[in-house]
């Protein structure tokens, strides 16, 4: 309902979902000023195998929308309404869900989150769909990895077009906790260069690090917050609970570039994100922006076996 | 033209019509039979683009339902075609649109040809196996199954549990063994034809089309009864999950495919082009004698059934969450808990680092920080000092610092003046080993130089902590190996306990202690201690201790062990 009424502030630009053919994979994004970051992230997601993707603009300023308009496998919407009151995003997002992803595996992700998952390295994202369908599963987990570079964030370089993961290829291998939500069943993870950096002192504010980026979409689904959590609850269990492994993936966040420093000043003084920008403020404050978030420990990105053999991931009873 | 092929298809037809060429090329008849839910266009379709191939029937349709009696009937229908057309053939495969042929098909002629009254037919009974999945084996066969397992499991269910309530069983047809197994088989003429003209067909068929999954029991049962020789294996690679659902093939098995030297692999999942242009390979005169070895494939996916089942033993992520009662362990190797030591031995974490080679952290719940091995702030994995941060979720803390270097054994002091929500975690752990020295705590306080009345309360304090500890250690739900002694016992054989804690910390490499740890002086202690009794405080958790202080450090003798050594 709320997502019917939050979905009249779309505004479509450019509408090409009549060529989504029935299998489809599909990818739904809201971005805002990431013009600099968007043709890494089509080129990525295209390799992967997504057939269409349904992107909301949400007043950009930039030449993103632009950019994003001209690609033939884009649907793009806008809407200038403020992101805080559409629950960030989600509301939006939803209602494009309900209407173009009945039916379809859906992948939801932000411009700097990138995909990984078992095998992705051979197998396209159609084959870890239809070995999720043949197997009855429904939705799929995968956590946020933070990614950084060695030295200070904005001392980084990033142009357009560019791997970020050439320069932030740096992450925190163990230092994760989890507890369970006892009414929505999903599991809620903290820690990594965030909890460690910036929220030691204050971890309960520490960002979540769930998400339920991959789903076979329903007409009645919907994201709770982000895509931390889904409603109906059942979707949330992509834990197992009897020590057994179920497959799982990684969003490697590609968060930590120069482009972040100006970021955080700007989305702490918009406060248009979660608990008003909260987790902005306190990056602001703290390092002035500048954090350098590499430590002795920290690992260096290779693939995705790794991150499987270090237990951030795992292939399940995929093989 | 000496076997011929059964093939069920419902989806994939482009994939199907190319396997269908694969077999006719290769000589091998085929009739095919379509899933009568296809819609009537796409089955048209599909007959035509077949139509430049003589050999292939297509049979009347049944409706192919899993785990219904259709997939029996369409191989009776189809298995009845076959024979009838095609006189000469001596064996029938079954497959289906996604077996894919690996190696020649004239290699697996030649190999059917040198066993001419061989049925390959993986069939074993109920008794014996434990392959099936949701528990229902001999029950499969004695049970009726009115519902559909996929769509109406919960109705499914309950009538089972009804059934097995009021004790319901089916009778079985006389002279009938329940066997079970693979339902890709390749039968000989002879007993697919005993089986299909059997006078009591219409029995069996009246009695199987009530039984569960018929297609894995039906001709697997009723072979046992005509075969003259069979060979209880599947000529068809097929592999299942923990669920009982194939695994799916994809291009990067390519290599795995080609070294099994099986003849059919399947289920090839519809875009693996790779698999699709690479198989069948073209002959091979070297190979021809070779026989089928699916070892690598199955340690494999055997391999995978168990990270699904049983996974990575302490290790917590986001698709392993077991819940506490289900785990006896949170901690994905062994660690020593030790409480009251380094009060005693001022040095005694460099020394037992020394002495076992094991990492030995500090306090890691001190109220500070978390002391880890060398001080770092940040220590093997990224996890951070921060006691706040450790203290938000102290369980965790400890699972993941063993968990980022699990090849190591793990020890940490521990006491009454650190963070104590920890406690019933170790204690329920069944990898931790405690080793406590109660009143170890009144040392500091006696060597920190303060009088008597100006500790009694901090020792109070730190005696009312211990003793909660204590008695969570002493309580029947703890399940560590738990070793508790006073000081006054511990002071009197000292050596004898830290030789037994270095044995266990590094097992055989465990030396005799040449070098004993340097003891606090503890003159003037029995005075304190009864001072601190005399100001109304009672240290009870010390123990007696009244004499003997000073001859305690020397090393107990001990002989050097029998190793047997490996050069």
């Amino acid at each position: 309902m709320r997502a019917l009424r939050k979905g009249r502030e779309l505004v479509a630009v450019t509408n090409r979902t009549k060529e989504i053919a029935p299998n489809d994979v599909l990818l739904f994004c809201t971005f805002r000023n990431e013009d600099i970051r968007l043709p890494f992230f089509f080129d990525y997601y295209r390799k992967l195998g997504i057939n269409h993707f349904l992107m909301i603009d949400n007043g950009s300023e930039d030449a993103g929308s632009d950019f994003a308009r001209e690609q033939p496998d884009v649907s793009l919407w806008r809407t200038d309404a403020p992101y805080g009151e559409a629950r960030y995003g989600v509301d939006w997002l939803t209602y494009l869900q309900g209407k173009y992803a009945h039916g379809h595996w859906a992948l939801t992700v932000d411009v700097d989150e990138f995909f990984v998952y078992p095998f992705c390295d051979t197998r396209p994202i159609r084959a870890l769909a239809d070995w999720l369908d043949a197997s009855d599963v429904r939705s799929f987990g995968a956590m946020l990895l933070d990614m950084y570079p060695k030295g200070p964030v904005g001392q980084t370089t990033y142009t357009r077009g560019d791997d970020p993961f050439q320069t932030a290829n740096w992450f925190d291998p163990g230092n994760y906790f989890m507890t369970q939500n006892k009414l929505l069943k999903n599991l809620w993870i903290q820690g990594g260069p965030r909890a460690r950096s910036f929220f030691a002192s204050k971890p309960k504010q520490a960002p979540a690090l769930n998400k339920i980026p991959f789903v076979k979409w329903r007409r009645p689904y919907a994201y709770v917050s982000s895509t931390h959590m889904m409603l109906p609850r059942g979707l949330n269990l992509v834990y197992d609970q009897q020590g057994g492994e179920k497959t799982s993936g990684i969003l490697l966040h590609a968060k930590f570039l120069n482009t972040f420093g100006d970021r955080a000043v700007e989305e702490a003084t918009r406060a248009e994100h979660y608990k008003g920008g909260r987790e902005y403020k306190t990056y602001a404050e703290r390092h002035g922006a500048d954090p350098d978030l590499w430590c002795q420990w920290s690992e260096q990105y290779i693939n995705w076996r790794q991150l499987e053999v270090l237990g951030l991931m795992s292939k399940g009873n995929w093989a | 033209m000496s076997f011929g092929v059964i093939m069920l298809v419902h989806t994939a037809f482009d994939r199907a019509e190319q396997m269908v060429r694969h077999w006719a090329g290769a000589g091998c008849p085929v009739v095919v039979h379509v899933d009568s839910n296809v819609p009537v266009v796409t089955y048209d379709r599909f007959v035509g683009s077949l139509s430049d191939l003589p050999d292939v029937r297509f049979c009347a349709r049944h409706r192919c339902e899993w785990g219904t009696w259709g997939l029996v009937a369409a191989s009776q229908e189809a298995a009845t075609l076959l024979l009838e057309e095609f006189p000469e053939l001596r064996h029938v495969f079954l497959a289906s649109g996604a077996c894919l042929p690996l190696r020649p098909i004239v290699e697996l002629r030649r190999y059917l040809d040198a066993r001419p009254d061989t049925d390959f037919i993986e069939s074993a009974t109920t008794a014996d196996v434990p392959w099936t999945v949701g528990g229902l084996d001999r029950e499969r066969f004695t049970l009726r199954f009115p519902f559909a397992w996929k769509k109406r499991r919960k109705l499914f269910d309950a009538f089972v549990k009804l059934q097995q309530a009021v004790g319901y069983k089916r009778r079985i047809p006389e002279g009938v063994v329940p066997h079970m197994g693979s339902q890709w088989w390749c039968l000989t003429r002879q007993t697919l034809d005993a089986i299909l003209r059997d006078p009591n067909r219409a029995t069996y068929d009246a009695y199987f089309r009530k039984v569960w999954i018929p297609d894995e029991s039906y001709y697997q049962t009723l072979a046992r009864l005509h075969a003259r020789r069979i060979e209880s294996r599947s000529l068809t690679l097929a592999k299942f999950d923990y669920q009982g659902k194939p695994h799916i093939f994809f291009d990067d098995h390519v290599e795995l495919l080609q070294r099994s030297k099986c003849f059919v692999a399947r289920k090839i999942w519809r875009d693996a082009d790779l698999l699709f242009n690479t198989f069948p390979v073209s002959e091979d005169a070297l190979r021809h004698a070779v026989e089928p070895n699916s070892g690598t494939v199955d340690r494999v996916f055997a391999q995978a059934v168990d990270r699904r089942t049983l996974g990575r033993q302490g290790l917590f992520m986001h698709s392993r969450f077991p819940s506490i009662d289900r785990q006896t362990s949170i901690a994905a190797a062994p660690y020593a808990v030790l409480q009251g030591f380094d009060d005693i031995f001022p040095d005694f974490q460099s020394w037992l680092t020394q002495q076992t080679g094991a990492v030995v952290h500090g306090h890691l719940y001190a109220k500070d920080r978390a002391h880890f091995a060398d001080e770092a702030e940040v220590y093997r994995g990224c996890m951070s000092d921060n006691a706040r941060l450790r203290d938000y979720n102290g369980k965790m803390f400890l699972s993941n610092l063993i968990w980022n270097s699990r090849d190591k054994h793990h020890c940490f002091q521990f006491g009454p003046a650190d963070t104590q929500d920890i406690n019933w975690t170790l204690a329920k752990d069944t990898q931790a080993s405690i080793w406590v020295v109660s009143g170890a705590w009144s040392i500091p306080l006696f060597c920190s130089g303060r009088s008597a009345s100006d500790v009694r309360a901090e020792a109070a304090r730190l005696q009312r902590i211990e003793d909660k500890f204590l008695k969570v250690l002493r309580s029947p739900d703890a399940r560590a190996r738990i070793k508790i002694m006073t000081l006054a016992q511990f002071i009197e054989a000292p050596m004898a306990v830290l030789q037994t804690i270095i044995d266990e910390i590094a097992g055989h490499r465990g030396l005799a202690i040449k070098e004993a740890p340097k003891m606090r002086d503890l003159t003037g202690l029995p005075d304190y201690l009864q001072e601190l009794k005399n100001r109304g405080m009672h240290p009870f958790l010390t123990g007696d201790i009244t004499v003997g202080l000073t001859a305690a450090t020397k090393p107990v003798v001990r002989r050097k062990p029998y190793v047997v050594s490996g050069k």
